[in-house]
């Protein structure tokens, strides 16, 4: 019994302790069961006397717990002590497994009895593989087969709020790029206008010079190409508008000098053309000259004007040919042309390597001014062109263009050609060379084979060609006869006058009676003729060489001559037969000579040269103006009859076999 | 040739200045001061366009060529052109 209960004392133990006593009880019991062996002891068995071996020792069985505590406190917050529980509890649990058994009837078995027959189903008809779960879905087909036939319609979900997840999904969102293009802008500009009348003008005029412009173009095609390289002149105005900019106010500046200089000379403009002077009426039939513009450039001040002329259409413009009286000493020449508008600076400007003599100026090409050298050449200046050159020059072919050129006359014999003659002053003192030369608008010069060579026998110094009657001219000699001659007889002289004695500085035909000349010398004399009558009808003298004498356009009874002491006479034979009604010294300087005059055709004035350089306006007072009175009654005619009745009974009068007039 | 013309203006007795003018009225040359030229130019500028607009619309075939404007001081003269505008300024001698 003590090895049995000693067994069971051992097993109870050992149960309750840990596994590390299992090993010695298992070998104890084999050792009991194998045979007698001694018994070993174990070396930590405790030493007990035989008395103590013989002891009993009673156990009880219970039911207790052993290992449940026995004094179990829990705080009593009513006593606010620990207090022992009464009971604890002894219940020992060997052993617990969960099981997941669920009742047939219950909810929660029948629906998963109809969840496994669904599935069931559904493995029935894909295979019979898996036996287990095949068995149950053929028992559970069979079984809810009938019992639920509508399974599937509702089924509630059961809602777990502890088994709760959110679920979501999101798009896979593409990255966004911004992207802008722009484009340049179009350029814009302000654009605005006026639908002015003018406007609307304007454009109709471009329009038409356009077409214009077009059917010109179509012309010169039909012509031949040789003609097309001989005209001139043709510059198409509108491509030049490309060209420097500027240049183009040159207009504006030139109209605006004109401006500033009127300003200056503002009273001198008023007195032109207002100015009349009102003592006339007390100077019985005296007249004065009042001065006006000086007329001078830098260049020519050493220069002496050796010829002037109006230009025939623009009645403001006159042409100035500067040269040297002086054989001795001759220099450059000028030939300048002032208007009365700008008295400050010459228009046109040309400079020529030889003294200029004489210049005339085309009657109906008012461009173009024929100049005579004292080298013997002749020019044509072409006032269009802006070179400074001549655009033609005859060239000292023969030996007939030696000496200086007295005087130049253009005369207008058709629409293209220009004839030219000239007076050469011949040093041998034998001949006077009249060429004729032809000269044609286009540009050809070509030497006329006609040559009028007169015998003669002294040399010319100036001519003038009849107004009305063409061929006939006069020409004043350094020895002071007058011949008349005439273009049709080349070698002989109609007429030879004794005119003066020394040289006839100028001859004039009276613009409007034919017959009557008037002609002037440096023998102090100024004399008028009739040139069917051998004697002069008026002499008058001045006291000095007399450097030119000129008719006034206005009427026939005047003229005026200037004398080499600086004085203007000025005549009018129907007031005065005698002597001048106005004499007046119109130069500055005492030693300034003046060489040429010339009335304007239109205006009251008179330009007036002198040898240096200057040039003066002067205007003409009424009294040197006057026409004829009105006879109450009679109406008074005007124009060349009148003059020309007025001058004849003059000359009547003197006409009488009294002979000369007095002085 | 235009630049001797317009020197001969500017040394002639009295001539206070000269300004030319392009179309746009900005001034291009003048012999003034910047300020009293820019001045100058914008009102001179306006006052011809009016002024030949006023001309031409009484003719169209007409056109202004001159324009002067005399005041107590000074007489001011503007000469159009098609592009340009000339303007003098002078004192007249009285």
């Amino acid at each position: 019994r003590r090895e049995f209960s000693s067994k069971l004392q051992n097993e109870r133990i050992k149960k309750n302790c840990d596994d590390e006593d299992a090993s010695t009880e298992m070998g104890e019991g084999l050792d009991e069961w194998a045979a007698a062996k001694t018994l070993i002891k174990p070396p930590d068995q405790l030493e007990l006397t035989e008395a103590e071996l013989k002891e009993e020792f009673t156990r009880i069985l219970t039911a207790n717990n052993p290992h449940a505590p026995q004094n179990i406190v829990r705080y009593s917050f009513k006593e606010r002590t620990y207090k022992p529980i009464s009971y604890v509890d002894q219940m020992a649990i060997h052993f617990s497994l969960n099981g997941n058994m669920i009742l047939k009837d219950s909810d929660e078995g029948r629906c998963q009895n109809a969840r496994l027959s669904t599935e069931a189903g559904k493995f029935i008809a894909a295979g019979e593989e898996e036996a287990e779960e095949t068995g149950t879905a053929e028992a559970a087909e069979a079984a809810e087969a009938e019992e639920l036939p509508p399974p599937r319609p509702k089924e509630r979900k059961l809602a777990n709020q502890f088994n709760f997840i959110e679920r979501a999904s999101k798009t896979l969102n593409n990255p966004l790029r911004d992207r802008a293009c722009q484009s340049e802008p179009t350029p814009c500009k302000n654009f605005s206008a006026t639908a002015n009348q003018w406007e609307i003008y304007d454009a109709y005029v471009e329009e038409l010079q356009k077409m214009e412009k077009s059917k010109e173009k179509e012309k010169p095609r039909a012509h031949i190409a040789k003609k097309e390289e001989k005209r001139r002149g043709r510059k198409s105005t509108s491509l030049e508008s490309q060209s420097d900019d500027i240049t183009k106010v040159s207009k504006a500046a030139k109209i605006m000098e004109r401006m500033v200089n009127q300003n200056t000379f503002d009273d001198i403009a008023q007195d032109f053309k207002y100015f009349e002077d009102a003592s006339d009426e007390y100077r019985d039939q005296q007249g004065t000259l009042l001065p006006l513009w000086k007329f001078q450039y830098d260049k020519t001040k050493r220069l002496a004007v050796t010829a002037i002329s109006w230009n025939p259409k623009y009645k403001d413009l006159f042409a100035v040919g500067y040269g040297s009286y002086d054989f001795m000493k001759q220099s450059q020449g000028m030939l300048l042309l002032y208007t009365m508008k700008n008295p400050s600076f010459p228009e046109y400007i040309f400079s020529s390597e030889s003294g200029i003599m004489c210049l005339d100026i085309h009657n109906d090409h008012p461009h173009l001014v024929a100049v005579g050298f004292y080298d013997g050449n002749v020019a044509i200046y072409n006032l269009k062109k802006p070179s400074s050159q001549p655009s033609h020059k005859s060239s000292a072919k023969s030996g007939k263009h030696m000496d200086p050129v007295w005087q130049v006359s253009v005369l207008f014999l058709s629409s293209n050609l220009l004839l030219f003659m000239w007076n050469l002053l011949c040093l041998q003192n034998e001949l006077v060379h009249t060429d004729v030369i032809k000269l044609s608008v286009e540009g050809t010069t070509m030497q006329g084979p006609e040559g009028l060579q007169l015998q003669t026998f002294g040399c010319g110094t100036s001519f003038d060609f009849h107004k009305k009657i063409d061929y006939l001219f006069l020409v004043g000699t350094e020895e002071g006869k007058i011949y008349k001659c005439s273009k049709c007889y080349s070698s002989q002289f109609l007429d030879v006058f004794e005119a003066h004695h020394m040289a006839v500085d100028a001859v004039s035909w009276n613009p409007y009676h034919m017959k009557v000349f008037i002609s002037c010398s440096s023998d102090w004399t100024v004399k008028i003729w009739d040139h069917t009558i051998k004697t002069p009808m008026f002499i008058y003298d001045l006291n000095s060489a007399v450097g030119d004498v000129a008719w006034s356009p206005y009427s026939s009874t005047v003229f005026a001559a200037v004398t080499t002491d600086g004085k203007a006479h000025v005549f009018d034979l129907s007031v005065n037969k005698y002597e001048a009604i106005c004499t007046q010294v119109v130069v500055a300087k005492k030693k300034n000579k003046i060489t040429h005059i010339q009335f304007n055709p239109v205006y009251p004035v008179v330009i007036i040269g002198d040898d240096r350089g200057h040039v003066t306006c002067l205007k003409l007072s009424p009294n040197l103006r006057r026409m004829p009175k009105e006879k109450k009654g009679q109406e008074v005619k005007k124009g060349p009859e009148v003059e020309i009745a007025k001058l004849d009974k003059l000359l009547n009068l003197v006409r009488e076999p009294a002979g000369q007039a007095g002085r | 040739m235009l630049e001797e013309t317009l020197k001969r203006i500017q040394a002639h007795k009295g001539v206070v200045g000269t300004i030319v003018v392009n179309a746009e009225g900005i001034p291009i040359r003048t012999t003034l001061d910047n300020s009293t030229t820019v001045q100058y130019a914008g009102l001179l500028h306006q006052l011809t366009m009016k002024a030949r607009s006023t001309v031409r619309d009484i003719d169209p075939q007409n056109d202004l060529t001159f324009l002067r404007i005399r005041s107590k001081k000074h007489e001011i003269m503007v000469a159009p052109d098609k592009e340009y505008l000339l303007i003098v300024i002078q004192n007249p001698c009285e």
